[in-house]
């Protein structure tokens, strides 16, 4: 009955008949319980998943940058690599340093990971395949993400290590000054659209992406959001939290086993994140490329299905950041916040001031 | 359903809040804080007032308690412990919290909490952005403009502050 109304092209139908099921074999009480509790799981089971392939694909990008192999002893190409990784890990000794607090060194290590957790949650996967569609959408992410930073700062100061302490003051000044600037590069987009609901924004690019249609302000805003994010999540080239030859490896050095493996978890999980924002406001989501009213263009697109085109999007916005972390040097410290405040900040409150000029003398299509 | 979660977050909030100015360590009781902003915000949720609650976390959760753990950062060591308060101040502390606990509740067990007239609220973001920046009937662009100047003034006294050199 269920398999019945399973469709690649939309998944609502198949949700909606999942839930009625759920309902009307148990109470209504108990049957949303248990869909609560099925969503849950799903969103674990995708954690997981993202994380062990994330961490394979990034090796393997890294080495053929440095004309490497990389892994290649475990499983065919080194695919299982990962999860002997993930082995070993578990099996390793979970260490905690002398006259740490105790309490909140094992707390930063679930705050870290439950704000991505979150904001998974609002992310659109594809057409009726997304958990919370709230009509704050795009704000309720910012607003989320933006707790993350306090696992970062706990982790560093209740590891009682300088270096962890400095790597942690590092991140949390990085942090909230390149969040404004991710913001304000969405909001350039959210002019457009009118809506913060993530189903509307990708339902207004259903004749062309914003990339597109939204005339150089949008470039501008795309060009700004991916530098921002990329420093708001900590990678390189603006991995100062962790740099390696200078302050051992920031905020984790003192975490070891799983423990570690969470922080490395909740790293790739935002690095997903980052990416699914920017393909669903730039780039139009799961929406296939549609150009105006060219229909004989637009039905052979959506023959390809909604869930290919949003991780095919999702996966060259990854491949253009890794190829970004691989090739710049890291930054210093003050580079990075001049950066922020003196360049990028004002050119995207500029780029917001354009951009009102253009939706108001409807210069874009 | 709704009951249950509100009588969850209500707890979470009363539990946390009680250990948030009991706990000795100071930065432990910032992260307690930080519970009972995030169950707020749960609070807010749970009624449907979605821009409340994600302002909730962004401002308090996501500004305010990093801005606490910031400075409890740059000042103390994690070892440190604050003295346990000597039992005259510890009493004196209880009796000021269960008069105000009991001027609060009577209060509020008193009001009647009358059905608003004018039926719904449109908490809807579209509703709040109009009236937000509206200059009409219920619209709120002074106040708005107002606040916006108070923070430019503020945040021109903290750099001020911040660059005065020694002499």
């Amino acid at each position: 009955m269920i398999l019945l109304n399973f469709s690649i092209y939309d998944f609502s139908d198949f949700i909606n008949s999942i839930d009625t099921w759920l309902v009307e074999t148990f109470s209504p009480t108990i049957g949303h319980l248990i869909g609560l509790v099925l969503v849950g799981t799903c969103f674990l089971l995708f954690t997981a998943l993202l994380g062990l392939s994330l961490v394979y694909i990034e090796r393997k990008v890294c080495a053929f940058f440095q004309q490497r192999l990389g892994p290649m002893r475990v499983g065919p190409f080194g695919t299982a690599q990962t999860i002997a990784d993930i082995i070993k890990l578990i099996f390793k000794e979970s260490l905690i340093t002398k006259q740490s607090d105790k309490f909140l060194f094992n707390l930063a290590a679930f705050v870290i990971m439950m704000a991505p957790f979150i904001v998974l949650s609002a992310i659109p996967f594809a057409k009726g395949l997304q958990a919370l569609d709230m009509d704050i959408g795009l704000f309720f992410i910012i607003s989320v993400s933006s707790i993350g930073v306090t696992g970062i700062l706990l982790a560093g100061w209740s590891s009682n290590n300088k270096y962890s302490l400095i790597g942690a003051m590092r991140s949390g000044a990085q942090i909230v000054s390149y969040e404004l600037s991710v913001a304000i590069s969405l909001m350039t987009i959210v002019i457009l659209t009118g809506s913060l609901q993530l189903s509307e924004i990708i339902a207004s690019q259903s004749n062309g992406w914003w990339i597109f249609k939204g005339n150089i302000p949008a470039i501008i805003a795309f060009v700004i959001y991916i530098i921002a994010s990329t420093a708001e999540t900590n990678r390189g080239p603006f991995d100062m939290a962790e740099a390696e030859s200078e302050i051992t490896a920031g905020f984790h050095t003192e975490y070891s086993g799983i423990k570690f493996a969470y922080f490395f978890l909740a790293e790739y999980v935002n690095f997903f994140i980052i990416s699914a924002v920017g393909a669903t406001v730039f780039f139009g989501g799961w929406m296939p490329l549609h150009i105006g009213d060219a229909t004989f263009f637009n039905n052979a697109m959506d023959f390809i299905p909604p869930i290919i085109w949003f991780f095919g999007k999702v996966a060259v916005i990854m491949y253009f950041l890794m190829w970004f972390k691989w090739t710049f040097p890291r930054l210093r410290i003050d580079q990075l916040l001049t950066l922020e405040w003196k360049y990028l900040l004002p050119i995207s409150i500029v780029n917001l001031l354009l951009m009102s000029i253009v939706a108001l003398k409807g210069w874009h299509w | 359903m709704e009951v249950v979660l509100f009588y969850i977050m209500a707890g979470l909030i009363l539990v946390f809040s009680v250990l948030t100015v009991t706990s000795r360590r100071i930065l432990r009781a910032a992260v307690y804080l930080l519970f009972v902003l995030i169950a707020a915000a749960g609070l807010f949720f749970i009624q449907q007032f979605a821009f409340l609650a994600a302002v909730q976390l962004t401002l308090y959760a996501g500004g305010i308690i990093v801005l606490i753990i910031f400075s409890v950062m740059l000042t103390s060591h994690v070892s440190e412990k604050l003295d346990a308060v000597s039992f005259k101040k510890a009493s004196f502390a209880l009796v000021a919290c269960i008069a105000g606990a009991v001027v609060c509740i009577s209060t509020i067990l008193s009001y009647p909490f009358p059905k608003p007239t004018n039926g719904e609220v449109d908490a809807s973001m579209k509703a709040i952005g109009t009236s937000l920046l509206g200059y009409k009937e219920n619209g709120f662009a002074l106040p708005f403009e107002v606040i916006s100047i108070l923070l430019l003034a503020a945040m021109l006294g903290a750099i001020i502050i911040a660059k005065r050199t020694e002499k």
